[in-house]
């Protein structure tokens, strides 16, 4: 059920989110340092392309990788199949993609 | 085998599966304990003596054939290789099965055309790169290449493996550890001359991506084989491949044309 492509797209996207998931943690632990508010965290989001990037990349990262390893488990526990299995794995790409990516826009837009 | 009834014979309940197709149920035997006797000697001893309609297969008797594996205790076995004293548990009783993820034919009988017909599948056949006129093509053994090879090569076919194999029993399209083994046996093999088949074979739905690594297959293997190492080769090896695909589509175009 799953092919190279998606195999590779998988690996890819793990190499892509393991840098962010550090840089994420690591900028928790220095903001909470003084603190936690809603302020602050808006204070360092808003209007920063860097984050609205580093956070951008890891929505869709997490999108595309949720998605193939969930396609797995579908098949193999579900049973979904052939169209139904590739309409349901979109639909959760998508659906973590527009979640995802409406948060990153409320935080730094 | 010689039949036994002395007053002091010790026996062996042994539940066998009986049945075609899906329908079937277990049924139980006493047969009586020897010594050095092996799971095989006890089916054997069940249709010699007992119920002569019991249907199974083996032919060699010596772990060569890979045709006598079954369940044996819910644990995929070469029969033929197995004593009985080294696997009984407390109660001394046994349970005997057909192979798991195969098609049922009969009793302790399965079909084992699903099984070959993946081989196929997976491009696990020789393809040759040499006539008969230009000689049989030198091996070096001192290769990375040649010793990957080697470390696949003993698989006799048995289908433990298959049986053992969690993923095959969830994702009925996907190959199987053995097939997926003599795959990687011939990637790295000088005489075989379908490198690229092969990669294109195991790389579809039911290919090498979707093993989970989760290594039955490696630890029931009689053989001592590790099928799960040579899947893992193969996802590197297609992984690079799909690649060098995409970096250079025109690579991937020509694949299979006439030279």
């Amino acid at each position: 059920m799953i092919n190279a492509r998606l195999y590779i797209m998988q690996r890819l996207t793990a190499l892509i989110m393991a840098p962010l998931v550090i840089g994420h943690i690591g900028v928790m632990i220095y903001a909470v340092q003084n603190g936690l508010s809603a302020e602050e965290i808006l204070g360092r989001t808003q209007g920063s392309y860097f984050w609205a990037i580093f956070y951008g990349t890891f929505a869709l990262a997490v999108a595309i990788h949720a998605a193939i390893g969930l396609r797995a488990i579908l098949h193999e526990w579900v049973r979904l199949d052939g169209m139904v299995l590739n309409l349901v794995c979109w639909a959760i790409a998508a659906g973590l993609a527009g979640l995802g990516l409406q948060a990153v826009y409320s935080v730094t837009g | 085998m010689t039949q036994i009834s002395q007053p002091d014979q010790q026996f062996i309940k042994v539940s066998i599966w009986r049945g075609a197709g899906d329908k079937g149920g277990y049924e139980t035997f006493d047969v009586p304990d020897q010594e050095s006797q092996t799971i095989l000697d006890l089916v054997s001893y069940i249709q010699q003596y007992i119920d002569p309609s019991l249907t199974y297969r083996f032919a060699c008797r010596v772990g060569m054939c890979g045709s006598c594996a079954m369940m044996v205790n819910g644990v995929p076995r070469w029969t033929c290789r197995t004593h009985v004293k080294k696997i009984t548990d407390k109660a001394g009783s046994l349970t005997i099965a057909p192979l798991r993820n195969l098609p049922v034919i009969k009793d302790l009988v399965v079909d084992m055309d699903v099984f070959f017909d993946k081989w196929v599948r997976a491009e696990a056949v020789h393809h040759p790169t040499r006539s008969i006129e230009q000689g049989v093509q030198p091996v070096s053994e001192d290769t990375a290449e040649r010793q990957a090879a080697n470390a696949a090569i003993e698989c006799i076919n048995c289908a433990v493996c298959y049986a053992a194999c969690d993923v095959v029993a969830s994702n009925p399209e996907y190959l199987g550890p053995a097939a997926l083994n003599r795959a990687w046996s011939l990637v790295n093999d000088v005489r075989d001359g379908g490198r690229e088949a092969i990669l294109e074979a195991v790389s579809g739905t039911g290919g090498c991506h979707n093993c989970h690594s989760q290594q039955s297959c490696q630890k029931y293997c009689p053989n001592e084989l590790n099928p799960t190492a040579s899947i893992a080769g193969l996802k590197r090896e297609t992984s690079k491949f799909a690649l060098r695909n995409l970096l250079n589509p025109a690579n991937k175009h020509n694949q299979g044309e006439p030279a």
